[in-house]
């Protein structure tokens, strides 16, 4: 599979800052795996979360295009961080009387909800992270899919304080003093290690 | 206070004087030009009885605690409210141009000349979208503007109501940031911010679309507190733990190489890059953009790199061991084919705008801030060094490759030689002239040979390469900087384009001179013919108006020049005429038909396989 990278960004909550970003997305030719935006307990703000499939460089970019904007408060790559992330999958699968009982045992295995059954079929909803919505989903293909529906992955990283924390810092602005690997590249980062090792 | 706002002040309190006194713009101070006008200046009239004022006043409040003096655009039905205000106001100068690409270029000549910010305005619609490639324009070559748009009343948009175009969306790619308002009351706080965006960080454009019903609508008071931008908080100072790095890099260079770009211009970090290179004794090269930021004819300076860069310039680079790039995008222009642009080198990146770090070419020691605090803390360190590195090796090695390929052309008497005008020009201008260009071969010419010695004495359009810049980005110098000689040298296609800002220089007498380098061409595309497509003319040939004639018809000055004889008199008249009679004075210079801008790198190459100039043989 593709490298992944979930990348949230905090936004001003003004019209027009979906299609701000998600045209910056598009014009640069980044690859959206998901994206899915919602408030914040600020109604003020805004929070963006995108999965971008990319390398590293490709992500550097997307995340120093992202701060480019006006409207963005503050873009944190998630990437290889602790985190809890999370999709809603809503999912309609061919349910013959003779197959239920193998369906519900896997509703019970991967935590999900039945929402509607009927003679043919049955909905199900589920969430989780990446990786367990495709599971689900390859799990079920054989039943037949009839009809599914995803959300955006969300996401927050696990160290990092509450929302207000974000917001300080925010408001602080840009930390001119923090240690300088804000805007090392990481290709030059493995660069400068190769050239202190060579000393 | 911040480093911006100081900046902008001291550009203001430096510049702005002089308008008054030199630019006949509608009124001299303390009288007035129009009693008409003297009628209409009562305090805003209100619509509704209760308000004592209207958004456009508002409006029109913000642009003055902004320090506004000069508005270029254009009116039309829904932006008439605030044409109204200013009017009534009569304390902002406006120039009304002949279409709106031109404010918008004026408006970018006025801020490239001055540093300061400037400002278009336009009706809804066609006047909106007319300021579409100046918007980009400025965008790519990062100067400061701010565009005010009329947009039909809040409640048919989206209606296509006449007039109507989405131009937040027409111009999210291409502006730094844009707004629409839906209220008065956000006036204060949306200006503020537009302008800090504007000319902060890395500078660039900011549309504001303002709906009639807001610009009528009835407003208590002119000015709340705005409040401050969130969010956006652009670096200034570099890591200091990464110009640490980057002077420890520069201490074990063997062959190292300064490229600076528009950015030392936009930081006002010209003395500081000399100073660097007089300490250092690193070789210097500045892209398109960046001429003038260091003095041509300096024994370390190599002029400009790239395309149409100078051999050495381009050798320089190939054989350099590490690369000091200050405020330069490294645009393929410059580069060439990237994978084998400079394969020895590595990079130190200094930029405001992290995402050109990187971006192109991985770097070694990124520094995210402003050129002249970087730059400044860079020379503080070098002036630590104990030991002074030495790159007189270096130096000879690039002395060989100014004496192989040195900046030369062809002349073919009697045909005059576009160089010769420019080299001409160069030797009679005053050092602090302002040099205006199109875009084409005499932009190169331009680049080439004309000696810079001053920043922000170049105005380009670098980043899109947009004919028809150059008059009205002329005119917009002009304007911002009276005092100083503003000249344009332009191609007689891209004259052609925006060609009726005549009447906008006539009417403003704004003394400019035009010399129109003219090939009967479209002379860089006709030279691509000629070298890549076996000459094949594919509509390049032009049978342009007589200009000097069609000057005179717009009520300036014009006059042909068909020998190499009459050139410098003529030269010395246009300076003269457009001083004294202050209307643009046009020369039409007949030139070479065929010349062509060498050295040059084939378009997909690299630097170093660059084609050299007349005469000279490629060895490497
Ligand atoms: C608005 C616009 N249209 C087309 C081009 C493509 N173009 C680049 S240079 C050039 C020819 C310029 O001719 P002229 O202004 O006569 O200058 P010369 O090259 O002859 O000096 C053209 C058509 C452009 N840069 N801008």
């Amino acid at each position: 599979m593709e490298n992944l990278s979930p990348i949230s960004v905090l936004v001003r909550n003004e019209r027009g800052v979906l299609s701000r970003v998600s045209g910056l997305f598009a014009r640069r030719g980044f690859n959206i795996y998901s994206l899915a935006v919602g408030e914040t307990d600020d109604p003020t703000v805004s929070r963006i979360s995108v999965v971008v499939a990319g390398d590293p460089p490709v992500i550097e970019q997307v995340v120093k295009q992202l701060r480019r904007l006006v409207s963005v408060i503050k873009v944190s790559d998630l990437t290889g961080q602790a985190r809890v992330e999370r999709g809603l999958l809503v999912i309609k699968v061919k349910a013959p009387h003779d197959k239920r009982g193998e369906l519900m045992q896997l509703v019970q295995i991967f935590r999900a909800r039945v929402d509607h059954v009927d003679n043919q079929s049955l909905i199900l909803e589920v969430t989780g992270n990446r990786e367990k919505l495709e599971a689900f989903i390859d799990i079920l293909r054989p039943h037949g899919i009839l009809e599914m529906a995803r959300t955006g992955q969300i996401a927050i990283a696990r160290s990092q304080g509450p929302m207000a924390d974000y917001w300080n810092e925010a408001a602080a602005g840009f930390d001119e003093d923090q240690d300088g690997t804000y805007n090392i590249s990481r290709a030059a980062e493995r660069l400068a290690q190769e050239i202190q090792e060579q000393d | 206070m911040s480093p911006y706002s100081q900046r902008s002040n001291a550009a203001r309190d430096e510049l702005g004087l002089m308008l008054d006194r030199q630019i006949g713009l509608t009124r001299a101070s303390g009288q007035s030009a129009s009693p008409r006008r003297d009628a209409m200046n009562a305090p805003a009239k209100p619509q509704d009885p209760q308000a004592a004022y209207t958004g456009a006043d508002a409006v029109v409040a913000c642009l003055k605690h902004q320090g506004v003096e000069v508005i270029f655009g254009m009116t039309g039905g829904v932006i008439s409210p605030v044409y109204d205000a200013l009017f009534r106001d009569g304390s902002i100068k406006h120039v009304i141009v002949g279409h709106e690409q031109g404010a918008a270029h004026m408006a970018e000549g006025y801020a490239r000349a001055t540093g300061k910010v400037g400002v278009v305005m336009t009706t809804s619609g066609p006047g909106a979208t007319n300021l579409v490639t100046g918007l980009a324009d400025a965008f790519m070559d990062s100067t400061p503007m701010v565009a005010i748009t009329g947009q039909v009343t809040s409640n048919l948009l989206g209606n296509d109501a006449f007039q109507e175009a989405d131009m937040r969306g027409i111009t999210m790619p291409i502006t730094k940031h844009n707004y629409q308002i839906t209220s008065v009351d956000e006036l204060p706080g949306v200006f503020a911010e537009a302008f800090f965006v504007a000319l902060s960080g890395r500078p660039g454009p900011v549309l504001i679309d303002l709906p009639k019903d807001v610009s009528t609508a009835p407003c208590d008071h002119l000015l709340a507190a705005p409040s401050a931008p969130t969010g956006y908080k652009p670096p200034y100072r570099g890591q200091p733990l990464q110009i640490e790095r980057a002077l420890k890099v520069m201490a074990k260079a063997k062959q190292p190489v300064i490229l600076a770009g528009g950015g030392v211009v936009t930081a006002g970090a010209s003395e500081e890059l000399r100073e660097l290179v007089r300490l250092t004794g690193i070789p210097v090269t500045t892209s398109l953009m960046g001429l003038g930021t260091y003095p041509a004819g300096d024994e370390l300076y190599l002029g400009m790199p790239g395309m149409h860069g100078t051999g050495y310039a381009n050798l320089a680079l190939h054989h350099a061991d590490l690369i000091v790039c200050v405020g330069n995008r490294l645009d393929d222009r410059v580069t060439g084919q990237l994978d084998r642009f400079a394969p020895d080198a590595q990079f130190i990146h200094i930029d405001v705008d992290a995402s050109e770090i990187g971006k192109n070419l991985p770097c070694l020691v990124p520094i995210v801030g402003d050129a002249k605090p970087v730059l400044i803390e860079m020379i503080k360190g070098v002036k630590q060094w104990e030991e002074k590195p030495d790159f007189s090796a270096w130096r000879e090695r690039i002395d060989g490759w100014k004496k192989c390929y040195p900046m030369t052309y062809q002349p073919k008497p009697p045909a005059i030689s576009p160089q010769a005008v420019v080299e001409l020009l160069g030797r009679t201008l005053p050092e602090e002239a302002i040099v205006v260009t199109g875009v084409g071969q005499h932009q190169m010419y331009t680049a080439q040979f004309y000696p810079f010695r001053e920043p922000r004495t170049l105005i380009s359009s670098g980043g899109l390469g947009t004919m028809g810049f150059g008059l009205p980005a002329a005119v917009g110098a002009k304007v911002g900087s009276p005092d100083k000689e503003v000249v344009l040298i332009d191609g007689d296609g891209s004259f052609l384009m925006t060609i009726q800002e005549l009447a906008t220089a006539v009417r403003y007498k704004v003394g400019v001179v035009v010399l129109i380098l003219n090939n009967h061409f479209l002379g860089m595309v006709r030279q691509w013919q000629e070298m890549f497509m076996d000459k094949r003319q594919a509509e390049t040939d032009l049978q342009p108006p007589p200009y000097a004639k069609v000057a005179q018809a717009f009520g300036g000055l014009g006059r042909e020049v068909t020998t190499s004889e009459e050139l410098e008199e003529a030269i010395a008249w246009a300076r003269a005429e457009a001083a004294d009679k202050r209307v643009p004075v046009v020369l039409d210079v007949a030139v070479e038909r065929e010349a062509l801008v060498l050295p040059m790198v084939p378009p997909g190459g690299a630097n170093a396989d660059f084609i050299p100039c007349p005469g000279q043989k490629r060895e490497e």
